[in-house]
Formats: C-alpha cells, sequence, structure tokens
C-alpha cells in the first residue's frame, strides 16, 4: 500500500475511533465539548456504538479494517486496490446511508418503521468525526482506484475529482433533488403528485386575468413580461453605450468605464433603494415635482415600473460588457473590405457589421432575461403588489402561510425558466457567435457609426449615464442628510445609529446596530473567497489539462450553480439541510458554502481563460524533469494563476458582500448579513440607515479589491511587466 | 543520484491510439545507446507522439517501450529516467534561469545549495555563465534553447530528448544550434532522440534515422542509406529531392540488373525488385546536361525552366521520361529556356526503388 493511502486510513480510524461524531453544540472548534467527552452527544463513532448504543455505527468498522489486510502486502499486489475500492464504496455507503435512516424522530422514512414496527433510534447531524470519517473513505476510494490505473495512475488527478465531484453532490444537486422531492410532498412528507399538479396549475401562478379584466395575472406571467422588458432595455442600453465607447469619437471614454465597475460592487437592491428616495412619495424628485408643478405624490414608483427601472439600471452594465466584447470582436478588416467594395457607412453597418453583432445581442438579451428572474431584492424593495416568481417563493417559506411545499413549486418553475434560457444560449447560441478576430495582427481602423446611429446612441445613453449619475449621488449624499426629500439638514446620525463605537477604559466598544452585520459579512466573505478560488481553479485544472471519462458530465456540475437562481438556492438549501445527516442551517457555516458553490464558475472560467493561455507543456516539462502532478500543480502552474486567483478572489469576495438573494433564507439571528440587515432597514422605512451602510459597504468592497491585488500581486515574467486589467461579469 | 550512463530505447508494437484515429501503428525499432537517433516525417505522421510516449507523456494503448532494458510502459513521466527539450522550450515564466535549470533536481528532493551548484555547471557547460539570474523573458531565441538543453540535462537523464528544437530559431543559427548538440552528445555520451520534419537537419545530426509516415515506420538507417538506397516511394520523395522515372528491370545477372529508361539502358543494383514495370529514383546532381550530342547514351530534352541559385543552376528539363528536375554546378554557362540539350545519366545516385506501391 502506498504511503497516501496509509495516512487516510489512519485519519479515517481518527474520525471514527477518536472525534465527535455528531455535531456538537457551540461548533467543534470551540471546543467546549471536550468537557463533557465522551457522553451520549460528544462521544467517537466507536464509543457510541459500543457504550451509547448505536449499534447502526458498528457496521463501519468493516470498512475501516479492510484497508488493514492489505498493509503489510506490497504496492504492486493486484489485491490491494481491489481492497481499497471495496472499503472506500463500502463505507461511504454505509455513512450515507445511516445518515439518511435515522434523524431527530427516529426512522426517516415510513417503510422502515413499519418494517421494524418501532420509532426508531434517534441521532443528530454529522459531526466532525464523521465528516472525517466519510472524507477518508473518499480518499481510500481514490487510492484504489488511481492503483489501478485511473487517470494515468495519479493519486492527486482522481482524488480531487472524486472530492470534487461529492461537493458538488451535496451542495448543488442534493438540495435541487430535495426541492423537486419536497414539491411531490405534502407538507407531512407524504407523496401527494395530486397536491403537486393543483400547486402547480395553480390560478396565481398561471392566471391570465390582466388580459380581460382589472385584475392581476399570475406571477409567472409577471416575471416572465418583466424579464422581457428587461432583457429587451438593458440590451438596448448596452449596445448604444458599446457602440459609444468603440465607435465614435466621444470624449469621456473613461465615464463608462467607470459606468462597468459600478455594479460589481452595488449591491443590486441599492439601486432600488435610491430609486424609492428620488421618486418615493416623499422622495426628492417627488418632491420637486409637487412643489413646483403641483403634480401630486404618488406610489406609482411601487410595481412595474419601479421594479424595471431599478433593474435597467443595474443590469445595463452587464449587457455593456457582454456587446463591448462582441463589438471589439469584429475585425476591422471586414468592414474595410465592404467600403473598398463601394459600401456607404449606412450600408455596411448593416449588411456587415450588425449581422455580425446580432449572436451578441441575442446573448446579451439573455443575460439580461435570467439576472431579472434571479434578481431578488429590487422586487422585495419595489414590487409593492407587483410579485414576481423569486418574491413570492420567499414569502411563501417566511411569511404567515410557511408552505414549504408551494415555495417548492414556485423554484422549479423559476429554475425551469432560467435553465431554458441557458439551454437556448448554449444550443442555439454556442455555434453562432462570430468571432472574427483571428490570432494574425489584424491592423485597420473599425469605420464609424453613420450618423443617423450615432445621434440615436447619444439621444438613448446620455439621459441614461445622467440618471445612473443621479442614482450614485443619491447613494452618496443620502447617508449624511436627515431624510431625503423632505430635511436636508446634514447629519451624520445614521452613521452614528449603525456604527458607533465607545471608547472606555476597558477597550472599544462597537454599539452600533450593524456592525454584529458587518463583522459577519466581512468573515463570511472573507472566508469563502480563498475557497471558492482553490475549488474553482482546482475545477478548471482538472477540466483544462486533464482527460477522464465524464468529463462533460463533471463541467455541466461546475457550471450549474451559475444557471440556479439565488431564491431558489435559499429554498433549497433550507429544505436540504435543515435536518440530519447534514444539519448546518442556522451556522456560520452554511453561509459559507452557499457562497462557495454560488460563485465558484466564476473560479473555473477565470481559470480556464489563464489555463488556455498558459502552454501545456509548461506542465509536461515539470513531469519530465520528476515532478509528480502536485509538485506540478503548486510550484509551476499555481504561481502562473496569480492573475486568475486574484480575479477568482476579489469576484467571491464582492458577490459574497453583495449577494442577498440566497442568503436573505439562511441568515440567523447569530448570523446576519449586512445586506440582509440592510433589507430589512428598508423594510422598516429606515432608509437613511440603509443607504448609510450600503455606501460603507461600497466603500469596503473598493478597499478589499485594492488589498487583495495588492497581496496577491502580480505574475512576475518578466521586469517590464503589464498589468492586465481585471474584467468581470458583474451578477446579483 | 547515480550516473546511470546512456541507455537503450526499445519499442516492441507499440501502438497508440486517440478514440478511432491511430496515432501510431504497431512500431517496432530499437536505439543504441550513445547514439543520436532522428526521428523524421511529415507533420501529423506520429513522429511526435512516438517521442512523448518515451518520455511518458502518453501512454501507450498496446505493445512495450523498455528502457536500458527495463519495462517503462505503465510508468508515469516523473517516474522515467528521460528528459525533454520541448518545441516551445517550455521554460517556467516566473523563475529565473538558475531556478528553471534548478527545477529538476530540487523537486527530486535534492538540496537547494546542491541543486544549484548542479544547476551553474550545467549552465556553464551550454555557455550562458553570468545569466543565471535573468528571467526566461529576458533571453534571445537561442540563449533560451541552451537553458531548455541544460534543464534537460542537468539531471544526467539515460535518454534525452528533443521535439523540434530549432524551429523556432532563424535560420543561420540552426546550423549552429545543431552541430552544438551532436558535440554535446558525442561529449557526453547520451543517447538522444531528435524529432524533426527537416530532411537536411535529420542528415546532417544522426547516427540513425528512423522515417516515418502515416502512423508506420517507413524506413531506418543511417542517413547514407536512406538517401542512397530508399526502400520506397515515400522514402525516395522525402529524403532530398528525386526523379521518379517509370523503367523496367529486363535481366538479372547476381547483384545487379539491368534496367531500360525510356531510350536509355543502366546496369544497377536489382534490390531484389521483380522483373517488369518498376520506378527508378535518379537525384538531381546525378543527371548530366550536354549542349552537344555526347559519345554515350543519351536522350534529347529541352528546358523549360532556370534558375540561379548561386552555388548551382536549378533546371526543369522536358524530355521522353518526363519533367526532370536537374542540378548543374556549371554557374558560368548557363542555359536559357528553350534550349535543345541531351541528358545522360551519371554514375551514382540512381536506384531501384525495390517498394514501388
Amino acid at each position: 500500500m502506498n504511503r497516501t493511502a496509509v495516512g487516510w486510513l489512519v485519519l479515517g480510524w481518527i474520525g471514527f475511533a477518536l472525534l465527535p461524531w455528531y455535531a456538537v453544540p457551540g461548533g467543534f472548534f470551540s471546543f467546549d465539548w471536550l468537557w463533557q467527552y465522551p457522553d451520549a452527544d460528544t462521544a467517537s463513532g466507536l464509543i457510541q456504538a459500543l457504550v451509547h448504543g448505536r449499534w447502526w455505527l458498528a457496521p463501519l468498522i468493516v470498512p475501516l479494517a479492510l484497508p488493514i489486510l492489505g498493509l503489510r502486502r506490497p504496492p504492486e499486489d493486484p489485491h490491494t486496490p481491489r481492497l481499497l475500492v471495496w472499503a472506500g464504496v463500502l463505507g461511504l455507503i454505509w455513512v450515507t446511508a445511516q445518515g439518511f435512516a435515522i434523524d431527530h424522530q427516529g426512522w426517516s422514512t415510513a417503510w422502515l418503521a413499519a418494517l421494524t414496527g418501532t420509532a426508531g433510534p434517534s441521532q443528530a447531524g454529522m459531526g466532525a468525526g464523521a465528516s472525517v470519517t466519510a472524507l477518508a473513505f473518499l480518499f481510500i476510494l481514490s487510492a484504489g482506484l488511481a492503483a489501478h490505473g485511473w487517470c494515468r495512475g495519479d493519486m492527486f488527478t482522481v482524488g480531487t475529482i472524486a472530492l470534487i465531484v461529492a461537493l458538488i453532490g451535496i451542495f448543488v444537486f442534493f438540495p435541487i433533488v430535495k426541492v423537486l422531492l419536497s414539491a411531490l410532498q405534502d407538507n407531512d412528507g407524504r407523496f401527494a403528485p395530486a397536491l403537486f399538479a393543483e400547486k402547480f396549475f395553480d390560478h396565481s401562478i398561471w392566471g391570465l386575468d390582466c388580459l380581460t379584466s382589472d385584475l392581476r395575472c399570475g406571477v409567472a406571467w409577471n416575471t416572465l413580461f418583466l424579464a422581457i422588458l428587461v432583457g429587451v432595455g438593458t440590451t438596448a442600453l448596452g449596445l448604444a453605450f458599446a457602440l459609444i465607447a468603440l465607435r465614435t469619437g466621444f470624449r469621456f471614454k473613461w465615464l463608462l468605464r467607470v459606468l462597468t465597475v459600478l455594479p460589481i460592487i452595488t449591491p443590486p437592491f441599492v439601486i432600488g433603494l435610491a430609486i424609492i428616495l428620488l421618486f418615493g412619495r416623499s422622495g426628492a424628485v417627488s418632491t420637486l415635482l409637487f412643489e413646483w408643478f403641483d403634480i401630486p405624490r404618488s406610489r406609482w414608483i411601487y410595481g412595474l415600473p419601479g421594479v424595471l427601472l431599478a433593474q435597467l439600471l443595474a443590469f445595463t452594465p452587464i449587457a455593456f460588457l457582454v456587446l463591448i466584447g462582441v463589438v471589439q470582436g469584429i475585425s476591422p478588416s471586414l468592414e474595410e473590405a465592404a467600403q473598398t467594395l463601394r459600401a456607404k457607412r449606412w450600408t455596411t453597418f448593416t449588411t456587415v457589421t450588425w449581422p455580425l453583432i446580432r449572436p451578441g445581442i441575442a446573448n446579451a438579451f439573455l443575460l439580461g432575461f435570467v439576472e431579472s428572474m434571479a434578481d431578488f431584492g429590487n422586487p422585495l424593495v419595489l414590487g409593492g403588489n407587483f410579485e414576481v416568481l423569486s418574491t413570492k417563493i420567499f414569502f411563501a417559506v417566511v411569511g404567515a402561510s410557511h408552505d414549504q411545499g408551494r415555495a417548492a413549486v414556485l423554484a422549479i418553475i423559476l429554475l425551469a425558466f432560467t435553465l431554458g434560457a441557458f439551454y437556448v444560449q448554449h444550443r442555439w447560441l454556442g455555434r453562432r457567435v462570430y468571432t472574427t478576430v483571428t490570432g494574425k495582427g489584424d491592423s485597420g481602423l473599425p469605420a464609424p457609426l453613420p450618423r443617423r446611429m450615432s445621434w440615436l446612441c447619444y439621444g438613448v445613453a446620455l439621459p441614461w449615464a445622467f440618471l445612473t449619475f443621479v442614482i450614485y449621488v443619491t447613494i452618496l449624499i443620502g447617508g449624511f442628510v436627515r431624510t431625503m426629500g423632505r430635511d436636508y439638514t446634514p447629519t451624520l446620525e445614521h452613521f452614528l445609529t449603525g456604527f458607533a463605537i465607545d471608547v472606555t477604559p476597558n477597550g472599544l466598544h462597537f454599539i452600533g446596530s450593524a456592525w454584529d452585520s458587518f463583522w459577519t459579512t466581512i468573515q463570511v466573505s472573507a472566508i469563502s473567497a480563498p475557497l471558492t478560488a482553490a475549488i474553482g481553479l482546482l475545477s478548471a485544472y482538472l477540466l483544462a489539462r486533464q482527460r477522464f471519462t465524464g468529463q462533460r458530465a463533471f463541467e455541466f456540475g461546475t457550471m450549474l450553480s451559475f444557471a440556479i437562481p439565488g431564491t431558489v438556492v435559499g429554498v433549497s438549501y433550507i429544505l436540504a439541510f435543515n435536518v440530519p445527516p447534514i444539519e448546518i442551517t442556522g451556522t456560520g457555516l452554511i453561509l459559507i458554502i452557499c457562497f462557495v458553490f454560488r460563485n465558484m464558475p466564476v473560479g473555473v472560467r477565470a481559470g480556464i481563460a489563464t489555463l488556455s493561455q498558459i502552454d501545456r507543456s509548461l506542465d509536461e516539462a515539470s513531469l519530465t524533469l520528476g515532478a509528480r502532478t502536485f509538485t506540478t500543480v503548486r510550484r509551476v502552474v499555481l504561481p502562473l494563476l496569480r492573475p486568475a486567483i486574484v480575479a477568482a478572489m476579489v469576484y467571491s469576495f464582492v458577490r459574497a458582500m453583495t449577494a442577498v438573494s440566497a442568503v436573505i433564507f439562511l441568515v440567523s439571528a447569530q448570523y446576519n448579513l449586512a445586506t440582509a440587515y440592510i433589507v430589512g432597514r428598508v423594510e422598516a422605512g429606515e432608509f437613511g440607515l440603509a443607504i448609510a451602510y450600503s455606501s460603507v459597504l461600497i466603500l469596503v468592497m473598493i478597499v478589499a479589491i485594492l488589498l487583495i491585488q495588492l497581496v496577491v500581486g502580480e505574475r512576475r515574467l518578466g521586469r517590464r511587466t503589464a498589468t492586465g486589467d481585471l474584467a468581470f461579469q458583474g451578477g446579483s | 543520484m547515480t550516473k546511470s550512463g546512456p541507455a537503450s530505447v526499445e519499442f516492441r508494437n507499440v501502438t497508440k491510439r486517440y478514440g478511432r484515429v491511430v496515432a501510431v501503428n504497431s512500431v517496432s525499432f530499437t536505439i543504441e545507446p550513445g547514439t543520436l537517433v532522428t526521428l523524421l516525417g511529415p507533420s501529423g505522421c506520429g513522429k511526435t507522439t512516438t517521442l512523448r510516449l518515451i518520455a511518458g507523456l502518453e501512454m501507450a494503448s498496446e505493445g512495450q517501450i523498455l528502457i536500458g532494458g527495463r519495462d517503462v510502459t505503465r510508468l508515469s513521466a516523473a517516474e522515467r529516467d528521460v528528459s525533454m527539450v520541448f518545441q516551445s522550450y517550455a521554460l517556467f515564466p516566473h523563475m529565473t534561469v538558475l531556478e528553471n535549470v534548478a527545477y529538476g533536481p530540487t523537486v527530486s528532493g535534492m538540496g537547494k545549495a546542491k541543486a544549484r551548484e548542479l544547476a551553474a555547471e550545467k549552465l556553464a557547460l551550454v555557455g550562458l555563465k553570468g545569466f543565471e539570474s535573468r528571467l526566461p523573458s529576458e533571453l534571445s531565441g537561442g540563449q533560451q534553447q541552451r537553458v531548455a538543453v541544460a534543464r534537460a540535462l542537468v539531471l544526467e537523464p539515460q535518454v534525452l530528448l528533443f521535439d523540434e528544437p530549432l524551429s523556432n530559431l532563424d535560420a543561420k543559427l540552426r546550423r549552429r544550434v545543431r552541430e552544438d548538440i551532436r558535440d554535446l552528445q558525442r561529449k557526453l555520451n547520451l543517447t538522444v532522440v531528435y524529432v524533426t520534419h527537416d530532411q537536411q537537419e535529420a542528415l546532417a545530426v544522426s547516427d540513425r534515422v528512423i522515417v516515418m509516415s502515416n502512423a508506420v515506420i517507413a524506413q531506418s538507417g543511417t542517413p547514407r542509406e536512406l538517401y542512397e538506397a530508399p526502400a520506397n516511394l515515400f522514402v525516395a520523395d522525402f529524403i532530398g529531392d528525386a526523379n521518379l522515372v517509370d523503367g523496367e528491370l529486363t535481366a538479372k545477372d547476381g547483384e545487379l540488373g539491368t534496367v531500360r529508361l525510356g531510350g536509355l539502358t543502366a546496369q544497377l543494383p536489382h534490390r531484389n525488385a521483380p522483373l517488369g514495370p518498376i520506378k527508378v529514383a535518379i537525384r538531381p546532381e546525378s543527371l548530366v546536361l550536354m549542349r552537344e550530342a555526347p559519345n554515350r547514351p543519351s536522350i534529347r530534352g529541352s528546358v523549360s525552366k532556370a534558375a540561379y541559385l548561386g552555388t548551382h543552376m536549378e533546371y526543369t528539363v522536358t524530355t521522353e521520361l518526363g519533367e526532370l528536375f536537374v542540378i548543374d554546378r556549371a554557374v558560368d554557362r548557363p542555359l536559357t529556356p528553350g534550349t535543345d540539350i541531351h541528358v545522360a545519366l551519371g554514375d551514382q545516385r540512381i536506384t531501384v526503388v525495390p517498394d514501388s506501391t
């Protein structure tokens, strides 16, 4: 047996015989459990089985003992790998089976209770011991498979694949499956397809009353209608900005670059908040209109107009980022060719330029469409009576009705919409995106826009840019005045409420109401950022540099969480992780896990993009010089991946700080997050505090981005270094 | 680290498949220790795959690979005592020249100081003393190439592999670098396997050449054997220039046979070709052009193209045997297109191609 396998075997025994098998109150790392160890709550698996009557843990001795038979055998012995594989498979199966079979209340399924005629024993969620043991089984299994010759016999590759597959299985697929299952059950856990059909085809979801009468339409139609409007709007605006940036002599192009950074560091619902402060019943603009033109104040902004406006403002920069790439990708020589063939500017634009950017336009539309569907903060803040799927799901879970089955049904519909959009994008656009820039140096001047087009672009874009500017000014000054729209007395009152610090002889006391959520946010973001980068880049390495069966499925798995709206993730995590075997709701851990797996696709993309620029022969050179895969990754691949590491860390940090849709389900009194706290303030009408807190968040993110850049640093490839600029695609 | 000396490389019916595509098809050969052997062939013939199979960067689908008599078929690249100089050099851009060369000893567990000492020694050997603290991006192409060689040499591998090492250098530099490589190989007594698609380069540096075509070995032998006695049409055409002319083997007498080429007759080694129609390879420098009818057998022709290349003239001559490509050393008395001339055969470098399929 090789040393790695022995190491994992030892760890497996430690997990089973020493560490507390179940989750301990206060968390493992508080070490409070040491005082009671080893009682029925804190004992290890072995002691639980022998002393505390948890007999179902005893069979785990078998898979842990099997590899011991192989200890004496030489590594070449063909039986050793088989032993390891059997031990790993049996161990994993039994850990999973017993975990799902028994929970707090006893047998977790009716047929087991019927079979045994008893309520059954009870157990808590898995803890440190169970996790370590399960992990050990996973790696013993991969050591066995590697010894069988999988992945050219490379333990590192097999182990990494196994680990990532297991993690994605547990934290992406399992929750989704749980949603599907609970949609098919009634609230007591019985299989009820009729109820599912009834909920699915409910009039409140699919009703079309708004076409025939004054009543409201179903929530699915609302969502779809809003998403289409947002998709069209953001695409048109984004295209106008992109054309101005690349095809006109516009003087202030740097302003447009700023525009692309803003959505990355702005929590999307902050836009909604600023809109309330401007156009709400007592908003600044409404007040002006009332005082100067006698236009009565109204609540028109709450509902479709407000949500639409907020989402357009929030997601236009994303469309701009996509389309600027598309317009840039058109080789100027194509347009020059058209012109030398006697085409006028307008003809060139309509016959060459436009057809080439059309697929990019469809792409931008779909992105806007999906972002709108997934958005939760703006509809929550501005929706009023206009309900969309994401808010409806939220209120089904947290509202008075508390109908998880209904939330699951709504989540399925929302998921179907977004996955459908991504499917269309993949199948239909994948083959139609024209990359016309080749590797060869392609010189030439891009054709300037025809005059008609450029006037149109300016006409659309400039007022919009002005509105964006006003919104951000509002965010900036909103926190420093008493009440926007009514009382513009400068004040620090809001900042003091949130962030007051009491200096006492005993030290500093953070007495402001926002401090708790602020520190939790920073902590959770700071912990999840490197984890996201690590797992994302490892997946990227496996996808770009290794070949193994099932690679396409693996890729799909790593990218899937990108297509799942945050609200669906929130619901699915609540359904999946509220009961044993994995019981982590209400902890800080679930927040970290949620961020890691939601933001992982960005790390994967950044990693694949960077790796494809690094010659594969560098890895091979390292291998032929006697370095194993792990050493190669550590000493050659990782140092060259620095830009990707920065991108992934910055992005996941920032996303963790701005996300609201998924985590609003998962926060608890102990672990509250800034965004959830701000949304709470908005709902309570404390706009001043909310906007002050938002501007603090934005500031912190800017500082953090600069800090990460500084710490991870640049790639040292030559004394004449060029800093590559990092481009992100922002999101909700 | 013990110096293990040069080792032989042996392929026994090695096949490499990618899905349904066969990149190397049941190839067998033996490379003697301490020799420089070139894998030569057009792109896509499987020569680079063969090299990567030796390195362990690809795993054979079938067959056996032995290095120094030991079966290494299932060993990974890190476990084989083989180093490789890559076409792109594959220098680690984030490490200095010295760190690059010291990489091999460092990762195989040697102390840092010892590794650096060894690396500095090898850098001096390739003439790069004083460049230790530079980054690869600060070196010229030729210098980078030498760093790559030093890095591959530092572990004193049993076999050293070169994957088209000259393709990124300019034409003048190529000759010098290939001579350096040959000197180094002789001086250090290394087994070297060298991949190239340039037949001149192959002829110039090799002890033996293995010509590959369509995933199989077309012929292997010394450079002289390949040029003067090609085994088949592919090799005759690929190594140097050749006029492949239809002829007829009319009689055999011992080693020699009587070959009729249109109106000409020649006594050539028949190389076990069957009687009847055959192909004959005539090197362009073995055809003699004359303005006047000579007193030896000749055929009539007319110059259709002429080019001046400094050391020689190149002519295309239309004859009853078809268009013939001729090299003539008589630069001072050029023939102009349209001139009627007589073409006679020289004594050497005319050979029957035994495998004319």
